[in-house]
């Protein structure tokens, strides 16, 4: 089975934002929830860089590791899943997560958090795949449709990768190696305890 | 023509020549220029900082935080330390209480029930002590929950019974918080005046107080050990609704990293609240004959009061006179 990550190659990165438009619009995210953002570190000085960040579905994820409930699970291909219907929204994943990640509808009164969303790798979540109800609480499963993240896919730089870790290694290595340069694979040290060295 | 056209090829060829000596350091200038040397780097930003921040386009300004390895930490205090500090403070706090009673068992009134009676606590305390008591069960059964649940309760009653058990112990703690911290601040300004330490108190802790020693040294009307509960209580409840509030408004006060601290202080101090809270409850009810009266009917015995409160009883006596306390029928000093 593959092991699904996310790259992002910042020195490809032109901050479009399409990504985020993209996984807004594909998967109907409300207001206030962003599962995908650019942010850009250093702006307008030298040497800035963009990096489009999501849940980069870690190895041995904190958020399933502190979740109360314990509402998460890994698929097969390596992606982090939770279940609305478990998830009581304490926000514990949020104290936990490295990328900012899991992010909480506002509900009620006193900020209390509704049940948790982030990124989900466009795999859905617990119910069946590509049914109504898997949608409208998780977005499109269009893993299950053998297709890979749109953010990734209709990244206009392909500075964002998505697949196979070590496929999408590989091409970033290549890159790496013609141009000469590259600042390396962000969030991966973080998320994967390994880092791609060019 | 022929001038002219050599005059051309001189000027190109001088032009060309220009070019070549002005330009000759381009190639290798070129070679140098790394368009990543002066850009930021990701290993570096983290060993400046615990965090990498920039700047969002998106209006949620809080997403601007790229990245947080501060996570691993707090992950693991609340999933080995914490549950190490609650599980010794909370069980060791129950062994401790249980070898005690099997050895020393309920500590008597000495001199046997007078017959009289004399008010301890009136209507307002008694309704104060309860609505806090009764909030500081439900906070602490359903906080112990988000701990010890996943181990301990979830695989006894399965996923979905503990994730909808589980969701209403979160309600309950988040709006039981607000009664909570009203009794504390009420039972903070209530008893403050008969709570500030003072000499006695160092003699009642040499002499082991009322159930540790065997004897009954001297107190006002809380003798130093009754003083440690309620500045546990002021302190310790302080705490917990301040750290709890902040967890509670997300982003109010402070950021992520204020939340992971918040949570530390807010989970520590209430495991030890709880163990305290425990050894209260048992003095205040196995523990100790004629204790639970107190705050049960609001009238203790006077001999409970000589034994347990002498100084007291001595102030109640000079201001009301002997008759103060009230002789009661000999079938409800019973009880």
């Amino acid at each position: 089975m593959a092991r699904m990550k996310f790259l992002c190659d910042a020195d490809r990165c032109i901050e479009c934002n399409a990504c985020v438009t993209a996984c807004k619009n594909e998967h109907e995210v409300p207001w206030g929830i962003n599962r995908r953002r650019v942010v850009t570190i250093n702006d307008g000085k030298p040497g800035e860089r963009s990096v489009s960040m999501a849940c980069m579905h870690c190895t041995d994820a904190p958020c399933a590791a502190v979740c109360p409930v314990n509402c998460f699970y890994t698929t097969a291909d390596g992606v982090v899943l939770h279940s609305k219907d478990l998830c009581i929204g304490c926000g514990y994943c949020f104290y936990a997560c490295p990328f900012g990640a899991p992010q909480y509808p506002k509900v009620g009164n006193f900020g209390s958090r509704g049940k948790m969303d982030k990124c989900t790798y466009c795999a859905g979540g617990p119910e069946a795949d590509g049914s109504k109800e898997e949608y409208e609480k998780y977005g499109a499963n269009r893993l299950a449709e053998g297709k890979l993240p749109l953010c990734a896919e209709m990244c206009s730089t392909k500075s964002l990768l998505a697949g196979d870790g070590e496929i999408i290694a590989q091409i970033y290595k290549e890159r790496v190696m013609k141009r000469g340069y590259g600042s390396g694979a962000w969030g991966w040290k973080t998320a994967y305890r390994e880092s791609i060295e060019s | 023509m022929s001038s002219f056209g050599r005059v051309i090829r001189l000027a190109i060829g001088a032009w060309a020549l220009l070019l070549l000596i002005t330009a000759a350091p381009a190639p290798s200038l070129a070679q140098q220029i790394n368009p990543t040397a002066s850009s930021v780097n990701e290993r570096q930003l983290l060993q400046e900082a615990d965090r990498i921040q920039g700047r969002v386009s998106i209006p949620d300004q809080r997403s601007s935080v790229l990245m947080q390895p501060a996570g691993r930490e707090w992950r693991e205090f609340r999933n080995v330390v914490l549950r190490w500090i609650g599980g010794v403070a909370i069980v060791g706090m129950m062994a401790v209480l249980v070898i005690f009673y099997l050895t020393r068992g309920m500590v008597r009134l000495e001199s046997g029930r007078s017959g009289r009676t004399i008010v301890r606590f009136d209507t307002f305390e008694r309704f104060v002590h309860w609505m806090t008591a009764t909030c500081f069960i439900i906070l602490a059964i359903s906080g112990l929950n988000i701990t010890f649940g996943r181990p301990v309760l979830l695989p006894l009653i399965g996923f979905e019974a503990f994730s909808e058990w589980s969701q209403w112990a979160k309600y309950a703690h988040n709006y039981l918080s607000f009664p909570f911290t009203i009794g504390v601040v009420v039972i903070f300004l209530m008893w403050i005046g008969g709570n500030i330490p003072n000499k006695v108190d160092v003699a009642w802790i040499r002499r082991g107080g009322g159930i540790v020693g065997h004897d009954h040294p001297p107190a006002y009307r809380f003798n130093a050990g009754q003083k440690m509960i309620y500045w546990i209580v002021v302190i310790g409840g302080g705490l917990v609704a301040v750290t709890g509030y902040q967890l509670m408004f997300p982003f109010y006060v402070t950021g992520i990293e204020g939340m992971q601290l918040a949570q530390i202080v807010h989970s520590v101090v209430a495991v030890l609240f709880v163990a305290t809270m425990i050894a209260h409850i048992y003095i205040g009810t196995i523990g100790m004959e004629g204790a639970f009266e107190a705050m049960g009917s609001g009238e203790v015995d006077v001999n409970w009061a000589r034994e347990h409160h002498s100084l007291w009883l001595d102030q109640q006596m000079a201001r009301t006179g002997p008759g103060g306390s009230q002789t009661q029928p000999a079938n409800a000093a019973a009880e």
